[in-house]
Order: C-alpha cells, then structure tokens, then sequence
C-alpha cells in the first residue's frame, strides 16, 4: 500500500466488508424470492390463460401478415382513385364518426350534470348527514367499477339497439368517475368563504353556488374535458354491442375481415381522438396553469 | 345601515366611477356566462335531434330495466360456480401475464424515446409516433383484431392488453426516465464505467420505483379492462357476462358482477399496499 491513500485497519476492513456483503446478500435474497414468486404467478397465470407460446409463433406470420393486409392498396400513379377506392363509405363513416363524438358529448354532459349535483351531498365537509354521504359514494363506486360495456350490453337489451344505450352506458360510467373526482375536489377547498357566506344568512344552496363553486369550477371544467377525451375513445367502441357510434362497422369490418375498411375506419378514429385530445389540452391549459397527472 | 355608510370613503358614484372597468369586465363575463350554457344546451339538444333520440324510448326502457333488476334479486350461480370461478381467475390470469410482458416490452422502448437515453432524435421520434398510434387504439378493438388472428380464448386477450398498454406504459416510462437526475449516469461513466453500466447503475436505481408504481397502477386497470374484453371472445369472465345477458339470466349476471367488483376492490386493495410499500421502502432520502 504505497498510495498513501488512508487504509483501515485490517480488522475494522473486514468487518465492514463482511457487513457490506451482508447486505448485498441480503439484497440477493430478496430480489431472488421476489423472482420466484413473480416466476410461480407467470407460470399459474400461464396455465389458466392457456397461453402457447407455440401457437404465438405459429400465428406470428399471420400476425404480421394481418398488418400488412389491412394496409391499404396505394399507388403513386393512380393515388387519387386507389384513396377514393380504400375510403368507399368515407360519407357513411363520417356520418356515424359524428355521431361518436356526439354519444361522447351527451354522455359526458350528462354523467357531469349528476355528479356535480350530487358531490356536494358526498363531499365531507359539506354534508351533515353521514348515511346520506355513504350511500351517494357507495353509488359513485359502483357506477365507476362496472365497465361500461357491460351497461351497455345491459341497455342494448332494454332500450333496443341504438346511441341512447351508448350514451346512457357512458354517462353512467362519467357519473361514476367525475363523481369520485368532483367530491375530492369539494373536500379540498378552504371553508372559510363558507363559513362566511353560512353566518351571512346563506342556505346549503346559496353557499355551494357562492362560496364551494367559484373554488372548484376550473378543476371541475378540467377533469370534464379530460373525461370527455376519454369518453371520445369510449363512445367508439360501444358500437361493438350495438349502442350506436362508428364500432358497429369497425366490428363488422374486423369480423368479416375487410381488410382495408379495418385501417381506414381505424385511422379515422385515430384522427378524431387526437383532435379531441389536442383542442380539450389546449382549453385545460387555458383553464387552469397547473399541469394535471395524467 | 348609516353606520356602514360611514366607513366608506367618499360618495357611492366616486366609488362606481373609479371600479369601472372591474364592472365593465364583469359585464363581458356575463355575457360569457350566459353564452356558455346556451351554447352547451343547443348543441346538447343539436345531439338529441341528431341522434334520433326519443323520449317514447326511455319510459317503455326503465320499466325494462326494472324488471331486470326484480330478476336480478336474489343473485345466484346457476349451478355454474367452478365455471365463474374458473372465468374469473382467467381474468387475473389475462391482466397479470398481459401488464407483464407490456412492461418488458415497454422497458427498451422507452429507454429509446426518452429524450436522454435515445440514440438519435430521429429514433425517438419514430417510437414515440409509434407509441401514441398503439395508444390510441382501444384495447377491445386490439382484442378484436388478435382474436382473428390467434383465434378465440384468453391469449387473445392477454396480447391485446399486452399490446395496448405497451403504448401506455413505454410513454410513461419515458417520461420517468427523462425526469432523472443525469448526474448518478455520468460519475458512473467518468469513473470508468460502461454506457449499460451507467443505465444499470446511475439510471435503474432512478426510475425503478416510478416504473413499478406504474405498472402495479397498470395491473388494477387491467383487471377493469380484462373483464370485457371477453365480450368479443377473448376469454375471461366477460365471455360468460355477455352470455347471461344475452340469455336474461339475469341473477347470475347480478352474481358475475358482484364477483367482479369483489375481485376488483382486492386487486385495488393488495396493490395499494404493494405500491405504498414500494414507493415508500425506496423514496426515502438517502
């Protein structure tokens, strides 16, 4: 040791090393067990998903050769006539893409409309009644874990095939989620413009509308905007059980594989998604500067 | 009334003229206030006119509902319990084993469309169009399309949730990697260390605790998502939903939602506790 770095004394060395591998064996160990656990559930899981890695590598080509079926027929020389030919029911698909947006729209609006109605009975520090607040979370839960294909599949039966399942499937899902949402919201304000509205004379109504409203309104108006994106995706696969939007015919062309309606249909809901994405980011931004999560 | 009156400085006009463009302003926003919601009700009544909704429809569809809803009291098996069960572990299964090889599969690329880490902005670019077309397409329409090709049951779905949250997750992922600390990565280069070396070491240690938030966060939706995508035959409890829907058995539809929201709310509850011990074991200052 001529470095003159300064060197330990050859006990208290070892006994620090030995410490220091100790811990990287504990470390090891722990990593290892959680392997296996992890390994055990891949290898039960396997079994109950009937996964065969066989038959993924048997279909791979099939895979990659969907991909390139569904791309459609373009040639430089005549792009004008094979785009025309790949987007036969462009008027059709715009029409029911319309109606999507539209399902998306009335459901948000209306899943909005109850859950702001009813986060100020759940919120809390607003409502007296513990029973009242229970049961009305309760309601929000359910709402919101029931997916809301199954509502839809459920409404199909009942209202007949058509938007209103649609719309009243996703609404009830909206109510659900906002409602979860726009009662944390209510919780979080500061009670003193309450408070002071209350000793003014004010009732539960006038107090929500003067002193809770004005603190959470750009909050409420963001996370609306923010389910309506979602809802947008939503609203396109409902069609699938028949409660109107453009999946009825994505569902149709992707069953019956017509391969090139597949992509165009597709891209068409891609398109529509990232507008509604880029036009609600650009109003959420405008409402509110802080960035949300997610 | 005099007594208030008292307090305020000078004549009530002095006070109307010097806020006037407070109240000028306030007129705008009423004009807004008032225009909003007009302009949300029309086009609400717009939608309704549009989508041939009509309200002869809804009564005649309550009383539908209500008397499933009789039907759905009490809920019962059907005699089809080991077959519900069996569906709904399939279920797990799917979510589990799809979240799963989406993380692996997300893991290279987003170390590829993260803005640090990427070899060449151009590659980045690329993965991160390619991630954003993946996320934009649900996961039953996945399920749909992996049904035709690796035909009906749940490896369908599990690569349909594999698949689509590969675009969910590789983003977020990246968006972990680009908020670490560039510091760790270069002591670890500059003492000699290798360009993985420093991944493993400098930028691993990092991100490891976001990455397995996210991907237990990941694995609760999932067990939302996997539910369905049985509806279109991608194995799972949602293939027996949409059967007894269909069939109006309407208690053991009552019974197969219950069971989902049991297993829901204990999937949510154990990776609550995973994720809190995860993020707090590992976030502590050191």
């Amino acid at each position: 040791m001529s470095t003159g770095l300064p060197v330990l004394p050859e006990q208290q060395l070892a006994k620090l090393l030995a410490s220091y591998s100790r811990d990287v064996a504990r470390r090891r160990r722990n990593s290892l067990v959680g392997l296996v656990v992890v390994a055990a559930l891949i290898l039960v899981a396997g079994r109950f998903a009937e996964v065969e890695l066989g038959n993924l590598v048997h279909h791979l080509s099939g895979l990659t050769s969907y991909f390139g079926r569904i791309m459609p027929h373009l040639h430089l020389a005549t792009l004008t006539g094979d785009v025309a030919d790949w987007y036969w029911g462009f008027g059709g698909w715009l029409k029911l893409l319309f109606d999507t947006i539209l399902i998306a729209y009335v459901a948000t609006l209306t899943g909005t409309i109850g859950a702001g109605l009813l986060c100020c009975l759940a919120a809390e520090n607003l409502a007296s009644s513990r029973w009242l607040r229970w049961i009305i979370k309760r309601l929000f839960e359910f709402c919101r874990t029931v997916p809301d294909l199954v509502f839809a599949l459920l409404f199909v039966s009942a209202f007949g095939l058509g938007p209103l399942a649609g719309i009243l499937a996703i609404g009830i899902h909206t109510f659900g989620t906002l409602g979860k949402m726009f009662t944390e919201a209510v919780e979080s304000i500061d009670m003193n413009p309450v408070e002071g509205v209350r000793s003014a004379g004010a009732g539960f109504a006038a107090a929500v509308r003067y002193a809770v409203l004005p603190q959470i309104l750009p909050n409420l108006a963001s996370y609306t905007l923010l389910r309506y994106e979602i809802n947008v995706r939503a609203s396109s696969i409902v069609g699938f059980v028949g409660a109107g939007g453009i999946g009825q015919e994505l569902f149709v062309a992707i069953r019956k594989f017509y391969y090139t309606d597949v992509s165009a249909i597709l891209l068409m809901i891609i398109v529509a998604v990232s507008i509604t994405d880029v036009l609600t980011e650009r109003v959420r931004h405008r409402l509110s500067p802080v960035e949300h999560v997610g | 009334m005099s007594g208030r009156q008292g307090m305020l400085v000078g004549d009530p006009a002095a006070v109307l003229a010097r806020h006037q463009a407070l109240i000028a302003r306030s007129c705008e926003r009423r004009l807004a206030e008032i225009g909003g919601p007009v302009a949300i009700v029309g086009l609400l009544i717009f939608s309704i006119w549009w989508l041939d909704i009509s309200f002869a429809q809804i009564l005649p569809g309550i009383g539908e509902l209500g008397k499933f809803a009789m039907l759905m009291i009490p809920p019962s098996t059907g005699g089809h319990l080991p077959l519900f069960l069996r569906a709904m572990g399939e279920t797990l299964a799917i979510a589990f084993l799809g979240t799963l090889s989406a993380a692996v599969v997300a893991v290279p690329l987003a170390l590829l469309a993260a803005q640090n880490t990427t070899p060449h902005w151009a590659v980045r670019f690329v993965v991160r169009r390619l991630l954003d077309v993946i996320r934009g397409i649900d996961t039953l329409i996945w399920a749909l399309v992996f049904v035709g090709v690796v035909g009906l049951g749940p490896f369908a779905g599990v690569l349909a949730i594999a698949v689509s949250d590969t675009g969910g997750l590789g983003k977020l992922f990246s968006e972990a990697i680009e908020a670490t600390r560039a510091r760790e990565r270069e002591t670890i280069v500059a003492s000699g260390g290798t360009h993985w070396m420093g991944l493993r070491f400098g930028l691993l240690p990092q991100v490891l605790p976001i990455i397995a938030g996210q991907i237990l966060y990941f694995f609760e939706s999932n067990t939302r998502s996997a539910t369905i995508i049985g509806i279109v035959g991608a194995g799972g409890i949602g293939l027996q939903l949409s059967e007894q829907i269909r069939t109006y058995d309407f208690d053991q539809v009552a019974f197969i939602v219950l069971m989902i929201l049991a297993a829901v709310a204990t999937i949510d509850f154990v990776s609550g506790k995973l994720r809190f011990a995860i993020i707090g074991r590992r976030q502590t200052p050191n």
